[in-house]
């Protein structure tokens, strides 16, 4: 158990490599519940997020999901955020736990016209994730799965109890993500853990438990970045690659445009790439990015890759830099080549 | 957690079995716990002269990496290289297959190995385990 943003998380259940390749063959459950949970209700919440965030959130239709970052005026990231419209006046913004009070404050600040409420601590959200995932789901909830969209959601039960099921998810395979209330979420695991008991070998369970290590390791072999380590307030989503997410042709002014408008023309100083290392020695970190024998750059994730069998980074080098790239892994030079990102693409494997 | 009483430890998580001459090293259970599934452990090549408490290999997992230490002076004669392929023995078998290498040590006056001091019992280990959380 670690303490993660003021909540006590199991880092793994068992054997984190057991957890990541259960995700990537069959499916797990994750306990997401510190997850920051913000609801901006009213007439004018559309409008209101359209200002806050840098996204379009009043163009998603009801039932429709959206990644989006909420910036700072100078463009810096302050949060990556999920958005549901879960109906036309009520929007569920979704937040990492360690940021959910700043991104609490700023819509509140930023959402003149519409109401914003804290509904984490009275929300539990459970994940079920990996190819297993909508067969163990479609036999616990009232909802018809195979109606539903990639980053789309619906109210139902599972287990009986009233939850927002979405197909989100942040470990590269399909999969939900359920929202129920805190006091339902023990009700809503029973309940998916039973209905894939039947699928289970002697001994093995169908679904098992999976920690935050292999959450870590399954969104870094699917390329998306994590809050702290690929995205900051001293970086804007162009560095990260996901420029696509500011939507400078939304009509309306929005908290950190013209930063990022300038930031757009002129190019990204820095790029996020993917590296895969040579040696089996595991870039961490923090630790520098050579080309030749000039620093050019710094690993921003990395860790041994279960699926690639290899040790896998994210970087930021300097825009331009072409490599052969090497990785000074604790004094000793280890050469990594890069590969395009994602380092794992479901689509491709199956 | 597992604390064989018959072995030697480390205030850095290893143990030590006396045989002869030679001493075997690995890594505790405890440590083997903390630091998750070990994926690759990079161990002294045969022949290498080690010196106790200074760092001669590296344990990676998967959320870290961490200096092996020799607790004794010697010069290593074996390295399993099983490990190699399987570093997942450290977990599994940490006291067992998973050993990581061996070294001479070199006679003492009274023609027994001698053992360097600061090494911990079973009893002491658990308690420094305990402590530690």
């Amino acid at each position: 158990m670690t303490d993660f943003a003021g909540w006590l998380m199991p880092l793994r259940y068992g054997s984190e490599t057991a957890e990541h390749n259960a995700v990537r063959s069959g499916a797990a459950l994750f306990d997401l519940s510190h997850m920051g949970e913000i609801a901006v209700t009213g007439p004018g919440a559309a409008e209101a997020l359209d200002y806050a965030v840098c996204g379009w959130p009043s163009q998603l239709a009801p039932g429709r999901a959206r990644y989006t970052m909420l910036c700072a005026p100078d463009g810096g990231v302050l949060d990556d955020l999920v958005i549901y419209r879960q109906a036309p006046d009520r929007f569920l913004v979704v937040a990492n736990a360690a940021n959910t009070a700043v991104v609490l404050g700023e819509l509140q600040r930023r959402c003149a016209g519409a109401v914003v409420q804290d509904e984490t601590e009275v929300t539990g959200l459970i994940a079920i994730q990996g190819p297993n995932a909508p067969g163990i789901l479609s036999r616990a909830t009232d909802l018809p799965l195979e109606d539903m969209r990639y980053y789309a959601g619906a109210s139902g039960t599972v287990g009986g109890c009233p939850t927002w099921v979405a197909r989100t998810g942040y470990t590269g395979e399909d999969g939900f993500e359920i929202y129920c209330a805190a006091g339902d979420a023990e009700r809503v695991w029973t309940a998916l853990s039973e209905a894939a008991s039947r699928d289970g070998e002697a001994g093995t369970p169908a679904l098992p438990a999976a920690g935050l290590a292999a959450r870590d390791t399954l969104r870094l072999e699917a390329g998306m970045p994590l809050y702290g380590n690929e995205l900051g307030p001293d970086m804007t989503p162009y560095e990260a690659g996901l420029g696509r997410v500011v939507r400078l042709d939304k009509p309306s002014d929005f908290v950190g445009r013209a930063a990022l408008a300038e930031r757009a023309a002129e190019g990204p100083r820095r790029t996020l790439i993917g590296l895969v290392a040579r040696s089996r020695r595991v870039p961490r970190h923090g630790y520098a990015v050579l080309s030749g024998s000039a620093e050019v750059g710094v690993v921003t994730s990395g860790a041994p890759s279960p699926t690639l069998g290899t040790p896998i980074a994210m970087a930021y080098v300097a825009t331009g830099a072409t490599g052969p790239f090497g990785i000074d892994v604790r004094g000793k030079t280890e050469p990594a080549d890069l590969i395009e990102l994602p380092f794992y693409d479901r689509r491709k494997q199956r | 957690m597992s604390v064989p009483a018959e072995l030697h430890y480390t205030e850095e998580h290893e143990w030590v079995s006396i045989a002869g001459d030679t001493a075997t090293i690995g890594i505790t259970d405890y440590a083997a716990q903390q630091l998750g599934d070990v994926v690759y452990v990079s161990l002294p090549a045969v022949g290498t002269a080690v010196t106790s408490g200074e760092p001669c290999g590296e344990v990676e997992s998967t959320k870290s990496v961490s200096d092996l230490y020799s607790p004794v002076d010697g010069e290593v004669v074996e390295a399993n290289e099983e490990l190699d392929g399987d570093p997942g023995l450290v977990n599994a078998e940490p006291y067992g297959a998973g050993w990581m290498f061996r070294v001479r040590i070199p006679a003492g006056s009274g023609g027994e190995a001698a053992l360097p001091p600061g090494l911990l019992t079973a009893a002491e280990y658990e308690e420094l385990t305990k402590s530690a959380g």
